[in-house]
C-alpha cells in the first residue's frame, strides 16, 4: 500500500464518519465543527489527486470563509432555544428509502462504468497541457482562457448574491 | 495509485449523507451544511475525473462550484436572519406560511 492509498483511505474514513456527525449531533455548533472536519478531509483528498490550488481553495473559502459565515449566524441566532427543540423530523421511513434508492442508483452506475473508467487510468497523473507546469498556473490559464465567459457569469452570480443578502438583511424603511 | 471508483464510492456516500440530513433535521442551519456536504461531494467527483483523465477543466468547474456554494451560503443565511427576526425559530415545520 503505497502512501497516496493510505492517505486516501484515511482522509475518506475521517471524512465519512464527520459527515455523519453533520446530521446526527444535536447541538448545531458541534455540527459545524464536524462539518469542519469534512471539508477540511476533503481538501487532504484534493492534495491526493494532485489538485493543490483547489485544496487551498477548499481550506480558504469554505473552512474560513463558508464556515465562518455559519458560525456567526449560529452565534447572532440565540443556540440555547434551538438546543432544546426536538432536531429530527418524523420523515425516517422517507429519508431511508431514498437514501436506499440513492445509494442503489449510484452503486449501479459505478459497477457497470467501472469498465470504461479502468480504461481511463494511464492518464498521465500531472497533466501537463499548453506547455506550463504547475496545479496554479495550469487552472489560472485554462480558467482566464477556454472558460472566461462562464467566469465572468460567475462574477455576475457573486454579485446578485451580494445584493440579494444586502437587500434581504436592510431594515425596512418608511415608505414601505 | 487509488482505483478511481474509490473516489465515486466516497463521493456517493458523502451525497447520500447529505440527503438524509436534508430529510431528517428540522434545524435550518443543518439543512443548509447538508447542502454544503452534498456539493462537496460533486467536487469530489469533478477533481477525480480531472485527475485521472489529465484535463484541468474539472478543477475549474470545481471552482464554479465552490462559487455557487458561496453564493448560496450568503443568501441562505440572510433568509435565515430575515426569519428569526420574524418568527423567532430555526424549526423549519413552524416555517409553514407558503404551505397549503
Amino acid at each position: 500500500m503505497s502512501v497516496e492509498q493510505v492517505i486516501f483511505y484515511v482522509f475518506a474514513a475521517l471524512a465519512v464518519i464527520s459527515a455523519l456527525g453533520v446530521i446526527t449531533l444535536k447541538n448545531v455548533v458541534h455540527s459545524a465543527v464536524a462539518l469542519a472536519a469534512t471539508l477540511l478531509s476533503v481538501a487532504g483528498i484534493f492534495l491526493t489527486l494532485h489538485a493543490e490550488f483547489l485544496a487551498g481553495v477548499q481550506v480558504i473559502v469554505y473552512v474560513g470563509g463558508i464556515l465562518v459565515l455559519f458560525i456567526f449566524v449560529i452565534m447572532l441566532i440565540s443556540i440555547e432555544k434551538s438546543i432544546v427543540e426536538r432536531q429530527f423530523n418524523r420523515q425516517w421511513a422517507v429519508a431511508l428509502i431514498t437514501a436506499i434508492l440513492l445509494i442503489g442508483e449510484l452503486a449501479f452506475v459505478v459497477w457497470r462504468g467501472n469498465d470504461s473508467l479502468v480504461l481511463a487510468e494511464p492518464a498521465p497523473a500531472v497533466p501537463s497541457v499548453l506547455g506550463v507546469s504547475g496545479n496554479s498556473q495550469l487552472v489560472g490559464e485554462t480558467l482566464y482562457g477556454q472558460y472566461l465567459l462562464p467566469f465572468e457569469i460567475a462574477s455576475i452570480l457573486l454579485l446578485v448574491a451580494i445584493v440579494g443578502s444586502v437587500a434581504l438583511s436592510k431594515k425596512k424603511t418608511q415608505a414601505e | 495509485m487509488v482505483p478511481i471508483h474509490h473516489y465515486l464510492i466516497l463521493g456517493a456516500a458523502l451525497f447520500t449523507i447529505g440527503v438524509v440530513g436534508v430529510l431528517t433535521r428540522r434545524n435550518i442551519m443543518v439543512i443548509l451544511m447538508s447542502i454544503e456536504l452534498m456539493m462537496n461531494a460533486v467536487n469530489i467527483n469533478l477533481i477525480a475525473f480531472s485527475g485521472r483523465l489529465g484535463h484541468v477543466a474539472g478543477q475549474v468547474f470545481a471552482i464554479f462550484v465552490i462559487t455557487v456554494a458561496a453564493a448560496e451560503a450568503a443568501v441562505g443565511l440572510g433568509i435565515v436572519i430575515a426569519m428569526f427576526k420574524n418568527k423567532e425559530t430555526m424549526n423549519i415545520n413552524e416555517i409553514d406560511l407558503m404551505k397549503w
